[in-house]
């Protein structure tokens, strides 16, 4: 057996601390400075043709204290794969995607199914800027003030029927105006899931714009789903679908690889993905990787997985 | 008799060959400074140098292949300038993943290493450039030994295989990229296991005392 003593000295013996941190702002120095200069020397943001002024109130759900991530780097940073799998890609393959005439069928196991417009969908509650963090599967994060409303709303409206569990969403698929699966590398049209009582959880945004605006095309114009204490690729885009279910819905990602992308897929630090930590990621604009926070810091959601495994139920 | 045959060589290739070989670097310092690295500059800058680092390793393996097919025995003045410049983007490559993404933290290096797969196969790759970089010289050929020195720089096909390896499991879905640079390997090392196997005991080479250039198949 192997008796472990406490070390005689510490790190902070060798290195006082005060060194050590000028140690890291010295590292950081060269990259932390271009960083920088970016911000200073970069373009007015690119504006996007199709976007217009929303009005908002104000939304005590909305996240405070957080600095709100560049407009460009949220147009221009993006994971829409029916668009192309690079990152600045669907900013330029989605420039002529149409989202208007654009209707939303709500089915499945609701007493009021029925077609909605945009346009009414986005009249059923006022709309609300909420500042979220936003944490993506492969470690990096931004913070986003988004305009919608709780998603319960339209629950409400439509009534689901009480064999309904779970809520399924899909994303447009235009083979016209989109990629091929093939080109995509993920089987189309992209579809996610939600427990129902998790897509009635007041945090899970039924979101129609950002920044003030519309939602831009690759940002998941005209309606998508925001949930804040999920890993990105939850938060489905370009919504034409949502149907109330008794069984649980197939997800894109989770059919790609299970083992890697779990049907819940809350941001949990203590569950790696199998081929990388989750522990840190990388706010936009930032130079050093920040810790990630469990339920990407929404500690609110927890009691809707009381008693469950979230390691196993990743 | 040497010497009067080295001066007649012409050096334009070689210097060519150098600037080409630099050309990634400056793409990546132009498109740093007109603000083209993404909204994640570090990312882009690790598989930019990851790029560089396997299509050079790939371009590198070529040289035998089209020497031979093409009969341009002079390609292999290049192979070494090649090799090195795999080596240099490999270094960058590493040196982003120990500054920008693990800050020199030895714990979270060696976590990453024994835990994902992907950095061990990486690192694995790297790893065994470094000794090709150190005997890449004249003079450690000749140390070496035609032969030896041939036999140790084979260890470049496990690292493009490693490289491939590291690359594929990496992407989350889109494998298109990885799976067009494994082909290519496959290719190379296809059509070294076919001479190989087809003339399985070739006349050992010349012990190359005085060349600068020993060839590995």
């Amino acid at each position: 057996m192997l008796i472990k003593q406490a070390a005689d000295l510490r790190y902070s013996d060798v290195t006082p601390k005060s060194l050590y941190l000028n140690r890291r702002k010295f590292l950081a120095g060269v990259p932390a400075a271009f960083l920088a200069g970016r911000e200073l020397l970069s373009p007015s943001a690119r504006a996007f043709a199709g976007t217009t002024k929303l009005q908002t109130v104000k939304s005590s759900l909305s996240t405070t204290g957080e600095k709100i991530t560049p407009y460009d780097d949220v147009t221009h940073y993006n994971n829409y794969y029916e668009f192309g799998t690079g990152k600045e890609e669907p900013a330029e393959l989605s420039k002529n995607f149409k989202t208007s005439p654009w209707t939303v069928s709500v089915e499945g196991d609701v007493a009021k199914p029925r077609k909605f417009s945009v346009e009414e969908l986005m009249k059923l509650a006022p709309l609300e800027e909420r500042v979220y963090r936003h944490r993506c599967v492969e470690a990096w994060s931004i913070v986003v003030p988004w305009i919608g409303y709780s998603f319960s709303t339209l629950l409400k409206e439509v009534q689901p029927a009480p064999k309904a569990k779970f809520v399924a969403f899909e994303t447009l698929y235009d083979p016209k105006q989109m990629l091929s699966p093939f080109q995509a590398g993920i089987p189309l049209p992209y579809v996610e899931g939600l427990r129902l009582d998790e897509a009635n959880h007041p945090l899970a945004l039924f979101c129609f714009g950002m920044y003030g605006e519309t939602l831009p095309p690759q940002d998941g114009a005209p309606v998508r789903m925001v949930l804040p204490w999920k890993y990105g690729f939850k938060s489905i885009k370009s919504i034409v679908k949502i149907k109330l279910t008794s069984s649980r819905p197939p997800c894109t990602w989770n059919e790609v690889g299970a083992n890697e992308y779990g049907f819940y897929s809350n941001v949990n630090p203590n569950r790696d993905h199998p081929r990388w930590s989750q522990k840190t990621e990388r706010r936009l604009g930032e130079f050093f990787k920040r810790p990630t926070l469990m339920f990407n810091g929404y500690p609110e959601v927890a009691s809707l997985y009381s008693g469950m495994d979230l390691i196993k139920n990743y | 008799m040497m010497k009067t045959q080295k001066r007649r060589k012409p050096r334009g290739g070689k210097i060519l060959v150098f600037f080409l070989g630099l050309l990634p670097l400056f793409w990546l310092g132009w498109d740093a400074f007109n603000d083209r690295l993404t909204a994640n500059p570090i990312e882009f800058i690790t598989h930019y140098t990851g790029d560089w680092t396997l299509r050079l390793i790939i371009i590198g393996l070529f040289i035998t292949p089209l020497r031979k097919i093409f009969n341009w025995p002079d390609l292999i003045r290049y192979r070494r300038m090649i090799g090195l410049f795999a080596f240099f983007y490999g270094c960058l490559h590493f040196l982003t993943w120990i500054w920008l993404d693990k800050f020199f933290d030895p714990s979270e290096m060696w976590a990453d290493i024994i835990k994902r797969r992907y950095i061990t196969v990486g690192m694995a790759g790297f790893l065994m450039l470094i000794p090709l970089a150190i005997t890449s010289t004249a003079g450690w050929i000749r140390r070496l030994g035609g032969k030896r020195w041939q036999l140790l720089h084979r260890l470049v096909y496990l690292t493009a295989i490693a490289g491939v390896i590291h690359y594929y499991w990496l992407v989350k879905s889109d494998i298109r990229l990885p799976l067009m640079y494994a082909l290519f390997v496959a290719m190379l090392l296809a059509w070294r296991a076919r001479l190989w196997t087809r003339a399985p005991r070739r006349p050992a080479p010349p012990p190359l005392r005085k060349s600068p250039h020993a060839v590995a198949p």
